[in-house]
C-alpha cells in the first residue's frame, strides 16, 4: 500500500481548523503561482476566507455586493477573458441561487470557472437551516461538465483549490464553517478524482467525503473492536467518481455505507449507489440526511441529531454486514 | 455617414432580414420577431463598428458581442454567415438534428459565438466580466451586450448595471432592443418599465436613445459610446418587432412562431421590395 502520510494523531487528538481556511489558504498560494487567478466575493469575504486573497493581491480581488447570479455570470466572462475566476460564497446560494447560471451559461459552454461553495452541511451550527447547504452535491453533480470535491479536512480542502486551478472546466469545491479535525498531512496524496483507501479491510467498505472521512476512521476502530474489519475510502471527489476503487472494495468487502453530511438523496451516497447498483451490487446503507431541513444549535449536537457521527456509522455498518448474510 | 457605407449596412441588414425569414420557415419555429428587430442594430456592429476576423475567430484584438436575448440568434447567425464565419448554405440547418445552428446559441459548436445564451438576464454580467477582465489586462476591446426589454425584469439586469457602474466599464456598451413587446404582451402591461432612462441612469449609465432601425442614429450612437469615459453606456433603440415584414410587425404573436409557405412567400416578396 502506498504511502498516506495521515496526521499520526489524526483519530485520537487531532488537530483542529475549519476546512474554509484551507479554501483561503489555498487561494493564496495559487495567487502567487498564477497570475490569471482572480477571485470573487458577494460581501462574505471574511467567512469565506478570501479576505486572505483580497489583501494579498487586491487587484485580482472582484466584490460584487450580494449579488450571486451576477457573480456568476460575471465570472463567466472573465473566464472567456482567460482568467480562472473563483467565485467564493455560501453553498445555498452560490449553488442554489445561482443554480441556471452555473449549468447554463458555465457549465453548457464548459467554462472554467471554479465554485468555492462553502457552508455545507449541518455543522454551520447556530445559523440555521437557511443557511445548511445540503442539497448542493445533488444539484450540482448532474450537470454535465461540473467536477464536484469534497475534501476531508483543512489540508485537502487547500489541495483540491489547488487542483482545482488545473481542471479545464467548472469545479465545486465543497467545504464547511466550524472547525474539523485535520487528518491528513501536507505529504498525503490528492489527486483529484481518486478516491484514497485510507484502512484496509474485508468484511464492509465505508465510502465517506468531507468531514464524515474522521467520523468513518473513528467507526472503524469500534467495529475493529467488535470483530468486523472496515475498510475506510476517502471519496473526495463526488464527480467524476472513482468507480474502480468504489467496486474493487464491493467485491472484497460485499457491503458498502456511504457516509455524507449532506441529503442522501441525489447526493453521495445516490451516486455510490449509480456505480454500484449497475456493476456490483452487494448489500447498501446510506449515513446522511434523511429528506430533512437542519436546524440552529451546537454543530456537535446537529451531527447526532441527524445521525452523522461515527456511532451511526458502525451501526449501518453492522446491518450491512447482516444483509449480506441474511 | 457616407452614402456608399450607408447602403452597405442598410443592404446587410436586408439580408439578415431575408435570412431570418427563410431559416425560421425551413425550421419550422423560433423567433422572428425580436430577430427582425434588431437587424439593423446587428448590422452596425458586424459590419462597421465591432474590430473582428471572421477568418479569425479567436483573434486577441477583437472587440465581443454578447447576445443576451439569445432567442434573437437567427439574426446573428445570419451576420455571421454573411460575414464569412461560415457558409451561407448552413443557415437553413437551424434547429435541426446535428446542426451547429442550435435553437439558442452554443458557442462550443459555433465559431463567431462569445457565449452560449438563451436563459434570459445574463448577458449584461458576462459582458461585464469580458469588460473588467480587459481592464485587469489594459487592453482596449470593446464589449456589446444586446438585450431585449422584456429581459429586463430580470433582477440580475439590475445586478450587473450596479457593478458595471461600480467598476467604472467604459469599455461595455449596453444595447436594448425596446420594441415593446414580450411574450405576454407590451412590455408595460406585463410589468412597469418607464421611465427606462431614468433607471439606467440612476444605475449609473450614460444612456442614448436612438431610432433603432435608422442607421445613421445607430451608428452616431455607437460612437457617442466610444467616446465616453468613466461610466459604462448603454443605448436604448426604439424599434419594432418583426421589423420588416408587416404583418408580423407589432404582433406579440410573432414571437416566437414560424411563418406558413404562403407567409413566407409574402414576406420575402416584400423584403425583396424594400428600397435601399
Ligand atoms: C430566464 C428566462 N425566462 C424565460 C424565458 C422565455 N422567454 C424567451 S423570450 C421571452 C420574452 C423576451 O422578451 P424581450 O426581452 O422583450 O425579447 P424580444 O421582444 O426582443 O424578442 C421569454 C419570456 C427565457 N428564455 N429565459
Ligand atoms: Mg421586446
Amino acid at each position: 500500500m502506498k504511502e498516506l502520510n495521515l496526521s499520526p494523531g489524526a483519530i485520537s487528538e487531532p488537530e483542529m481548523i475549519p476546512t474554509r481556511f484551507g479554501y483561503g489558504d489555498g487561494l493564496v498560494e495559487l495567487g502567487r503561482i498564477n497570475p490569471s487567478v482572480v477571485v470573487l466575493g458577494a460581501d462574505l469575504s471574511s467567512s469565506l476566507c478570501v479576505d486572505r486573497f483580497r489583501d494579498a493581491f487586491p487587484e485580482r480581488f472582484i466584490q460584487t455586493g450580494i449579488a450571486e447570479q451576477d457573480m456568476m455570470s460575471f465570472a463567466a466572462g472573465l473566464s472567456l477573458a482567460g482568467k480562472i475566476p473563483f467565485v467564493s460564497t455560501y453553498g445555498v446560494f452560490c449553488t442554489g441561487r445561482a443554480w441556471d447560471q452555473l449549468r447554463t451559461t458555465v457549465a453548457y459552454a464548459n467554462l472554467n470557472v471554479k465554485v468555492g461553495s462553502g457552508h455545507g452541511g449541518v455543522s454551520v451550527g447556530a445559523d440555521g437551516a437557511t443557511h445548511q447547504a445540503l442539497e448542493d452535491v445533488s444539484i450540482t453533480r448532474t450537470i454535465p461538465n461540473v467536477t464536484v470535491i469534497v475534501p476531508a479536512d483543512y489540508q485537502e480542502t487547500l489541495k483540491a483549490t489547488i487542483a482545482a486551478a488545473s481542471i479545464r472546466g467548472p469545479v465545486v469545491i465543497r467545504f464547511g464553517r466550524e472547525k474539523v479535525p485535520v487528518i491528513t498531512t501536507r505529504e498525503t496524496p490528492f489527486t483529484a478524482g481518486k478516491a484514497e483507501v485510507y484502512r484496509e479491510g474485508k468484511d464492509v467498505t465505508v465510502a465517506a467525503c468531507g468531514q464524515m472521512v474522521y467520523e468513518s476512521l473513528v467507526a472503524a476502530e469500534i467495529l475493529s473492536s467488535e470483530g468486523i474489519s472496515a475498510r475506510i475510502i476517502n471519496c473526495h471527489t463526488v464527480k467524476p467518481i472513482d468507480s474502480e476503487t468504489l467496486i474493487r472494495a464491493a467485491k472484497e468487502t460485499g457491503a458498502v455505507v456511504t457516509a455524507e453530511e449532506h441529503q442522501v438523496m441525489g447526493g453521495f451516497g445516490s451516486a455510490v449507489a449509480e456505480v454500484l447498483c449497475q456493476n456490483y451490487p452487494v448489500p447498501m446503507k446510506m449515513v446522511g440526511i434523511q429528506d430533512t431541513f437542519g436546524q440552529s444549535g451546537d454543530p456537535d449536537d446537529l451531527m447526532a441529531e441527524y445521525g452523522l457521527k461515527a456511532g451511526n456509522i458502525v451501526k449501518a455498518a453492522l446491518e450491512a454486514v447482516r444483509m449480506k448474510k441474511g | 455617414m457616407e452614402e456608399a457605407r450607408l447602403r452597405h449596412l442598410k443592404s446587410m441588414a436586408l439580408a439578415i432580414r431575408q435570412d431570418i425569414v427563410r431559416m425560421v420557415a425551413e425550421a419550422g419555429s423560433g423567433h422572428p420577431g425580436g430577430s427582425l428587430s434588431v437587424a439593423d442594430i446587428v448590422s452596425v456592429l458586424f459590419f462597421d463598428v465591432m474590430k473582428h476576423d471572421p477568418s479569425n475567430p479567436c483573434w486577441e484584438e477583437r472587440d465581443r458581442f454578447i447576445l443576451s436575448k439569445g432567442h434573437a440568434c437567427p439574426a446573428v447567425y445570419a451576420a455571421l454567415a454573411e460575414g464569412g464565419y461560415f457558409p451561407r448554405e448552413e443557415l437553413l440547418t437551424l434547429r435541426k438534428f446535428g446542426a451547429r445552428l442550435q435553437g439558442h446559441p452554443d458557442m462550443c459548436k459555433l465559431p463567431g459565438l462569445e457565449a452560449s445564451t438563451g436563459s434570459l438576464g445574463q448577458g449584461l454580467s458576462i459582458a461585464s466580466g469580458i469588460a473588467m477582465a480587459m481592464k485587469m489586462d489594459k487592453k482596449n476591446n470593446r464589449v456589446y451586450c444586446l438585450m431585449g426589454d422584456g429581459e429586463l425584469d430580470e433582477g440580475q439586469i439590475w445586478e450587473a448595471a450596479m457593478t458595471a457602474s461600480h467598476y467604472r466599464l467604459d469599455n461595455l456598451c449596453g444595447i436594448v432592443d425596446r420594441n415593446g413587446l414580450q411574450i405576454d404582451g407590451c412590455t408595460d402591461d406585463v410589468k412597469t418599465l418607464e421611465p427606462l432612462s431614468d433607471k439606467w441612469r440612476a444605475f449609473g449609465w450614460n444612456v442614448i436613445e436612438v431610432d433603432g432601425h435608422s442607421i445613421e442614429d445607430i451608428s452616431a450612437g455607437l460612437n457617442r459610446f466610444r467616446h465616453s469615459h468613466f461610466k459604462p453606456t448603454v443605448i436604448i433603440g426604439h424599434t419594432i418587432k418583426g421589423k420588416g415584414v408587416s404583418f408580423m410587425e407589432n404582433q406579440a404573436g410573432w414571437h416566437g412562431k414560424a411563418p406558413s409557405p404562403e407567409q413566407t412567400r409574402a414576406a420575402l416578396l416584400e423584403l425583396s421590395q424594400e428600397v435601399i
